[in-house]
């Protein structure tokens, strides 16, 4: 594989115009993930899905080029419909179609091509990969006291032209102070056997709000691991939900500083998995500052040799008095084939907190079903309104309306 | 002996005996295998036993595989490196060369020890209704009781006697549970043994009396590795105590000890602890590294393992007493409460293994963490895809008292049956004021208000102690917690 990378990475070199920092740093970044290669099971953080094997498995050689120099047609089918929205427009990770026709101009400021940095703390050799091959890193920021008006919408797009590439997407968000963002990322692939790899930022200001819904829905043989990593100041508000569906494999991993006083986290998610599916959730929380507060709520349905993972982590440390973390997953697994692993952990040095977590994973209630047949419906309607039930628990969740709604159609809820 | 050279810190000897009085030394004179580890050390140890030849050779090829074995890594207390070669791995009163037929032959330097201990063996005989089989050191030195036990069938002795009176018995039960292929702690006493217990219970026998075993490290730079095999034959019970003790010294110990329980048809077993090896002093200095490997194996239907431990002691406790639920309806408990003060650190937890259909396990416990010390809960729910209709409840609770203390809970959750029910909580909290105030507004200071609210906490797990040991471990409790409020 060392081989391919470093022709690859020539390649990418020779159609960018990349200043000479910019390159020496790619280089190190290269050199590191060359050092420690894909993740696998013996890393503690990848015990329950061993990626280097997945894609080695699923996919076989990679290829790291991706050439976008050619621009793609963008189908209007892939529009949310009924949805007022800004959108961003990646077709196989090309930057198709930036637009921004309801926000003002001078309040948000898009760059394309800003200095790498990483000062994250939770650094793993996929985010080296990611910056040694990233094209364009994007960096949007809201300007002080601004909110946007309507949802920024980003496509995550890829049609049948490739094959085995790897894609690199990274993007920097700055919310000044007293702004607030809601953004929606949907998940829409015709290709398969690709891996894509996302790396997001998000830099919170004092009273800033975020609202970030990542949606991948749609049925497709692809492998994925997006990185989202928050840094929050005093009082600002984050809320993050997970529809984790429709990819042969997805990792979303959050990563998430509490810095300020009274800032707070929240991060839901659901799993509705079925043939041979994989997908993980780990989040990590750090408390880092007093009367922080953290909630978190992942949901699962499996079906079919389905297997998902949940790995939360809610981190105090001694100055965090005060702290309110809370964690709960809950698991139906319909059918013998099926497995849920869970590993919520709680690492506490304060002792003026409030923390818990629960975990709880069975079988449908058969004396639910019973009664709801003896009131006349069928099986298949029992099960099914059981298991909508269960997992409108945490779609309510969702502080925005018209977002919520719009998950739940897409979903398939009835009202 | 550092402690000892030092003609002027005898009244600050006596200052810190009374925080941890089990911390006296016995001057007797020991025999010591050379030091290091190598074929030749096990090759004498297990000529000094007398034993028979496949033991020894069960010993050198988990010798030969530890040499591949790399020390595990991963758990939360890091520790310095210990260097195998620089301990004794057998030591043992010169006195007991030939061994004593009766207590009456024993060392009355000996008896005095384990006065000092509370455990006065003649005395015990009359007054308590409990066989206690002791271990100095590496050596089992006494175990009374004896006549009673063998009326009833009960083998109850210590290993290097069951290895030359029962040879059979050993060799088909010893290393199932544990193989010698295991980690690294477990094959290090594989290949070093030098004693520990060994219980076997006939057909629906039930034990009469709580068996217990008194572990107790005397010399310096030893580490000690016993190893305790208990079997409950078909339809009996047995319920076995265990308490530990080491002196005071300023330099790190190694307990590294491997038991062993096979459950068969109907068979249960009540496995208690009350760990309080010598903790290291308020600073940090010395301590116990206690490494101890625990497993129960439920061999046969509806069968029972039950661990309950309570864990005041040693500078870092690192042990996971654990259940392989393989018979169908077997039922695995674990019982825990783990108190860490001052720098003690302790990364302790269980593994609930289910292989059989119906099978039951229940996890409680409770941790206690104050001064600078870390306490780490770390546990295994497994539900394997034939495991139908199992069941687990687990429960963990953390307090804290300061905020130079850590509690952390890493619980491992795998499910692959879908019709196995697994739930899990756990909480991390303080003392609330109020409960402080309220204790304290009816007379009691804040140290026993402090210790009537922990007992309270970890009351759950008080109860499954049998009466004799719960009195000792509630004391224990309070001990351990001395000086952290305030």
């Amino acid at each position: 594989m060392e081989e391919q990378l470093k022709i690859d990475f020539e390649k990418s070199f020779k159609n960018s115009n990349f200043s000479t920092k910019k390159k020496n740093l790619k280089k190190e970044f290269l050199n590191k993930f060359i050092k420690e290669g894909l993740p696998n099971k013996s890393l503690e953080n990848w015990k329950f899905s061993d990626i280097s094997q997945i894609i080695k498995k699923e996919i076989g050689d990679l290829s790291f080029y991706n050439d976008i120099s050619t621009p793609n047609k963008i189908e209007p089918s892939i529009y949310l419909d009924g949805l007022e929205q800004n959108s961003i427009v990646f077709i196989n990770g090309r930057a198709e179609k930036i637009d921004f026709q309801f926000e003002e101009k001078n309040k948000v400021e898009i760059l394309d091509d800003f200095e790498l940095n990483n000062n994250c703390s939770n650094i793993n050799s996929l985010i080296n990969l990611n910056n040694a091959f990233v094209d364009k890193s994007f960096k949007i920021v809201i300007k002080e006291n601004y909110s946007f008006k309507k949802p920024l919408v980003i496509y995550h797009y890829t049609n049948k032209k490739i094959k085995s590439k790897n894609i690199n997407l990274r993007i920097d968000f700055i919310l000044e102070k007293n702004s607030s963002l809601k953004l929606i990322d949907v998940l829409n692939d015709l290709s398969e056997k690709n891996f894509i790899n996302t790396f997001y930022s998000f830099k919170l200001n004092q009273d800033a709000i975020l609202k970030n819904y990542k949606i991948d829905f749609k049925n497709n043989g692809n492998i994925k691991y997006s990185f989202t990593n928050i840094e929050q100041e005093k009082n600002s508000l984050s809320e993050i939900f997970i529809v984790s569906s429709g990819s042969d494999f997805n990792k979303n991993e959050i990563n998430c500083n509490l810095n300020g006083k009274y800032s707070s986290a929240f991060v839901n998610g659901l799993f509705s998995l079925n043939k041979k599916k994989h997908h993980e959730i780990k989040t990590i929380i750090n408390h880092l500052n007093e009367n922080t507060k953290s909630y978190q709520l992942i949901k699962s349905v499996l079906e079919n040799d389905a297997r998902a993972v949940y790995q939360g982590k809610i981190f105090v440390n001694s100055e965090a008095q005060k702290t309110d973390g809370y964690q709960l997953s809950k698991a139906i697994l319909l059918d013998e084939t099926t497995e849920f692993n869970a590993k919520p952990e709680l690492e506490i040095y304060a002792d003026d907190v409030k923390c818990s977590h629960g975990s709880a994973s069975g079988s449908l209630n058969e004396n639910s079903i019973f009664y709801l047949m003896s009131r006349g419906l069928n099986y298949k309607e029992a099960k099914e309104l059981l298991i909508n039930g269960f997992l409108l628990d945490v779609i309510e969740k969702i502080t925005d309306s018209e977002i919520k709604n719009l998950i739940k159609n897409m979903i398939g809820f009835k009202e | 002996m550092k402690i000892q050279s030092d003609n002027n810190s005898t009244e600050k000897e006596i200052e810190k005996l009374k925080k941890y009085k089990y911390g006296f030394s016995t001057d007797i004179e020991n025999v010591k295998a050379p030091k290091g580890l190598s074929k030749e050390v096990i090759k004498f140890i297990s000529n000094i036993k007398n034993e028979p030849k496949w033991l020894l050779d069960w010993r050198l090829k988990a010798y030969e595989r530890l040499k591949v074995l790399k020390e595990p890594d991963w758990q939360k207390p890091k520790y310095p490196k210990i260097d195998y070669q620089d301990l004794y791995y057998y030591s043992a009163p010169k006195s007991f060369k030939e061994k004593p037929k009766s207590l009456d032959d024993l060392d009355p330097k000996l008896l005095e020890t384990y006065k000092k201990l509370g455990i006065p063996l003649q005395e015990q005989k009359r007054l308590n209704n409990i066989a206690v089989d002791a271990v100095f050191d590496s050596v089992s030195v006494a175990t009374t009781f004896k006549d009673k036990l063998t009326e009833k069938g009960i083998i109850f002795c210590s290993i290097s006697e069951a290895i030359q009176k029962y040879p059979e018995l050993v060799k088909k039960y010893l290393g199932t549970v544990i193989p010698i292929t295991d980690h690294f702690f477990a094959t290090l006493n594989s290949a070093v043994f030098t004693d520990g217990s060994f219980v076997y219970v006939p057909k629906g026998v039930r034990c009469p009396m709580e068996l217990s075993t008194y572990f107790r490290i005397n010399a310096s730079d030893t580490g000690q590795f016993e190893r305790t095999l208990i079997i409950a034959d078909k339809g009996s019970y047995v319920s076995y105590l265990e308490g530990c003790t080491a002196p005071m010294r300023d330099e790190n110990q190694l307990h590294a000890a491997n038991v062993e329980l096979v459950a068969l048809d109907d068979a249960e077993i009540k496995y208690s602890t009350v760990q309080n090896w010598y903790p290291g002093d308020k600073d940090g200095k010395g301590g116990i590294y206690n490494f101890v490997t625990k497993r129960g194996l439920c061999k046969g239907k509806n069968s029972k393992i039950s661990w309950t431990q309570v864990e005041t002691g040693s500078a870092i406790t690192w042990k996971y007493p654990s259940c392989i639920l393989k018979g169908d309806n077997s039922i695995g408990e674990f019982y825990s409460i783990a108190i860490t003060n001052n720098h003690q650190k302790a990364d302790t937890g269980t593994k609930m293994i289910h292989l059989g259909k119906n099978t039951k396990s229940k996890i409680i416990s409770k941790g206690i963490s104050a001064g600078f010390s870390d306490m780490t809960y770390r546990g295994l729910v497994d539900i394997s895809s034939k495991a139908n209709n199992s069941r687990n409840y687990t429960q963990c609770d953390s307090l804290l008292m300061g905020n130079k203390c850590g509690a952390h809970t890493i619980p491992y959750i795998k499910n692959k049956n879908s019709d196995s029910n697994l739930a899990h909580e756990a909480t991390t909290s303080k003392i609330s004021e109020e409960q402080l105030h309220y204790c304290q507004q009816r007379g009691l200071n804040s140290e026993e208000a402090v210790g009537l609210i922990v007992n309270g906490f970890c009351k759950e797990v008080l109860q499954q102690l049998p009466m004799e040991f719960a009195v000792e471990a509630q004391k224990l409790v309070g001990i351990s917690l001395e000086g952290s409020v305030g």
